[in-house]
């Protein structure tokens, strides 16, 4: 496992391979400590090659925003492993986990929560060559904050502004600027656009779109949108209560869906299609989301689908490694064959 | 009561000319600047914009929910089976309020009281409204739970609104609304805060609930693809003001209007893929300072000069459609 990971320049830029996250739930009492855990993320491995885009999609819940937090530390996992450009990000030292994050950036979803008000735009974007000095020289650090602005469609003025001043999609315009500050190789973006409105969404996806041209950054890209997952991503995982359920290129994932729940996702989002039989074949998921501290057994989406058998009810079904075009579901009795 | 006079081809609501603004202390916040759009009985009628342009606060000023100050519903009139609502008096309206016409908020759990149990809240609308009391009323709640699809209504009546998931709470919501049998349903976003599967599920009930008991649906949201789906007719509002209006279809399909042209490039399920979005250049406006003419100029890349000082009247540019643009015509043949 960890062989193929620290492969040379050719290989995944980062590489996930059974990363569990649970939480403790506590009971409140301090002589029983731990009622139960949620099982936020259960063995969830993936590639993410150099200069791609990969979705995370999934509904609230499923865990795709753990392993975005587990990626860059800010939770320690239960289990499994991370390799950035071969090198485990879990059991990094302090010294090797600096250098990490300094490649492995992230934007968060709540542009208005994500910045400091106290500080001014310029002491923002600048604040990561406090921790990262060598990156740019004090005396061209103004400089560079400036260059930065424009290059997020900011004006080189409004570095001396506070972030009130700024409108949402200003905002997460500087946002992605503080990334980038450091020249990062991996951004993780956790639901970036998802705060704005549609017509601001357009302009930071498109920025987004702009950034990875010119510089070459592995994106990770989670939303709950799956029209702009779609048209962000080259590849896509889907997840479903802690796992990946399915996997695979964008227009895989989107055109010829393997996994049930993947079908009833797509299925159930509101289209712009207007033309012949507009209704499309529309799958109405019966029940909710079971609790991720008690997720039935053997595949978790069972008891909400209509192909569910006993076998699914035993072990779980992992996700299938025979198929060449690398577009893999975790289902039994999933659709067609690979495309 | 007033039902003879719904008959006679009068809309069941008709909202004309609607301004409403808030006065703080240091400005005025022009909410809504003349917004007109017109329910048919048994439709549904979907309010598609932005936030700030003025929708929610729309439907406010319909339901008579507005405080005053800081607003003020300064101009317009909006009529309700005829009836004047905003000059009626307020214990006609109340009777109204449930009966004839309900309203669904997007957060179900700020809107449901967290003390009592659900089954309670439902019923309190037969007990207000004098329709049933105690244990009947308890009866019925449980059958409304049921018809939201609720399971186990019986049990599920007696739990609180946070043992409850975001869908399953927007259900008691919408058992609320329609406890009284109303015609008029407003539902103001509400399946924003849901996960899609959960929204499909949502839609699915709204529309199985209109088919059965025949009332008209006001949706109001910033969705293009929930309002493509479920929705007949569509008013788009664009800082306050309806700025297109006519059959979805043709609306999304053909648009008039450049706002609407321009939401329509910026979301990617109007487009194929690898084509590049076009985002709407600028931000909103401000409402405590609208630009002069058409509001839209500033962002538009149809606007010329005229734009700039005269606001556009509505121009009809196919029966049934309206778009308020000096360039409507243009921009409908355009395609």
């Amino acid at each position: 496992m960890t062989a193929e990971a620290i492969a040379g320049d050719d290989g995944p830029i980062l590489s996930v391979r059974g990363l569990v996250k649970h939480f403790p739930i506590g009971s409140g009492l301090s002589w029983r400590p731990e009622t139960g855990v949620i099982r936020a993320v259960d063995d969830v491995s993936f590639d993410l090659r150099r200069g791609e885009t990969l979705g995370l999609v999934g509904e609230s819940g499923c865990g795709k925003s753990t392993v975005a937090r587990t990626l860059l530390r800010l939770e320690e996992p239960t289990a499994g492993e991370a390799f950035f450009r071969g090198h485990d990000i879990f059991t990094a030292a302090e010294a090797e986990l600096k250098e990490m994050r300094r490649r492995i950036q992230v934007i968060f979803q709540d542009p208005y929560a994500s910045l400091n008000p106290r500080m001014r735009v310029a002491d923002i974007i600048g604040e990561p060559w406090m921790i990262h000095p060598d990156i740019v020289p004090r005396a061209e650090r103004p400089e560079r904050v400036r260059a930065l602005l424009e290059s997020v469609g900011l004006r080189r003025e409004h570095a001396d502004r506070y972030p009130h001043e700024f409108s949402g999609g200003q905002r997460q315009r500087i946002g992605i600027a503080r990334a980038m500050a450091l020249n990062p190789q991996v951004l993780i973006c956790d639901e970036p656009v998802s705060a704005l409105d549609v017509s601001v969404q357009a302009q930071v996806v498109n920025l987004l779109e702009e950034i990875q041209e010119r510089f070459g950054i592995a994106y990770i890209f989670i939303a709950h949108d799956l029209s702009v997952v779609r048209h962000m991503s080259h590849r896509v995982a889907v997840m479903y209560l802690g796992r990946i359920v399915e996997i695979g290129d964008e227009e895989q994932v989107y055109n010829r869906p393997r996994h049930p729940y993947t079908k009833a996702l797509l299925s159930a989002e509101p289209t712009l299609d207007f033309s012949g039989a507009a209704k499309r074949q529309r799958i109405i998921l019966e029940g909710e989301v079971p609790s991720p501290a008690d997720p039935p057994s053997g595949c978790r989406f069972r008891n909400r689908c209509w192909k569910a058998q006993d076998i699914c009810a035993g072990a779980a079904p992992a996700l299938e490694d025979s198929s060449e075009s690398g577009h893999r579901a975790a289902c039994y009795f999933p659709e067609d064959t690979p495309g | 009561m007033t039902d003879a006079v719904t008959d006679a081809g009068a809309p069941l609501l008709e909202v004309t000319d609607l301004r409403v603004e808030f006065r703080t202390g240091r400005e005025i916040v022009h909410a809504v600047n003349g917004a007109g759009f017109r329910v048919a009985a048994g439709e549904t009628a979907a309010v598609l914009g932005e936030s700030g342009s003025g929708k929610s606060v729309s439907a406010a000023a319909i339901m008579r929910l507005l405080q005053s100050p800081p607003a003020f519903v300064t101009g317009g009139e909006i009529r309700f089976k005829g009836e004047d609502v905003l000059t009626m008096p307020l214990n006609h309206w109340r009777r109204l309020c449930g009966q004839e016409i309900a309203m669904v908020f997007q957060d179900a759990l700020a809107s449901l009281n967290p003390v009592f149990s659900v089954g309670w809240q439902i019923a309190e609308q037969f007990r207000a409204h004098g329709q049933y009391a105690g244990g009947e009323a308890g009866e019925r709640a449980v059958d409304l739970l049921a018809r939201v699809g609720i399971p186990d209504p019986a049990n599920r009546a007696k739990d609180y609104p946070h043992q409850f998931s975001g869908g399953m709470r927007q259900r008691v919501m919408i058992a609320m609304a329609i406890a009284l049998g109303p015609d008029l349903l407003i539902a103001d976003e509400p399946t924003t805060a849901l996960d899609v599967t959960v929204q499909a599920q949502i839609m699915e009930l709204l529309e199985d609930l209109r088919e059965e008991t025949g009332m008209a649906i006001v949706l109001i949201t910033h969705d293009l693809g929930v309002v493509a789906d479920v929705a007949d007719q569509v008013s788009v509002m664009y800082a306050g003001r309806v700025v297109e209006s006519g059959r979805v279809r043709d609306v999304l399909g053909h648009p008039a209007h450049p706002y609407t042209l321009a939401l329509l490039d910026s979301v990617p399920q109007a487009l194929g893929k690898g084509q590049k979005l076009r985002p709407i250049v600028g931000s909103p406006p401000d409402m405590a300072r609208i630009p002069q003419g058409c509001a839209f100029h500033p962002r538009c890349r149809f606007a010329t000069e005229k734009c700039r000082s005269e606001a556009p009247p509505p121009v009809a540019v196919a029966p049934g459609r309206f778009a308020e643009c000096h360039h409507a015509e243009a921009v409908f043949n355009d395609r």
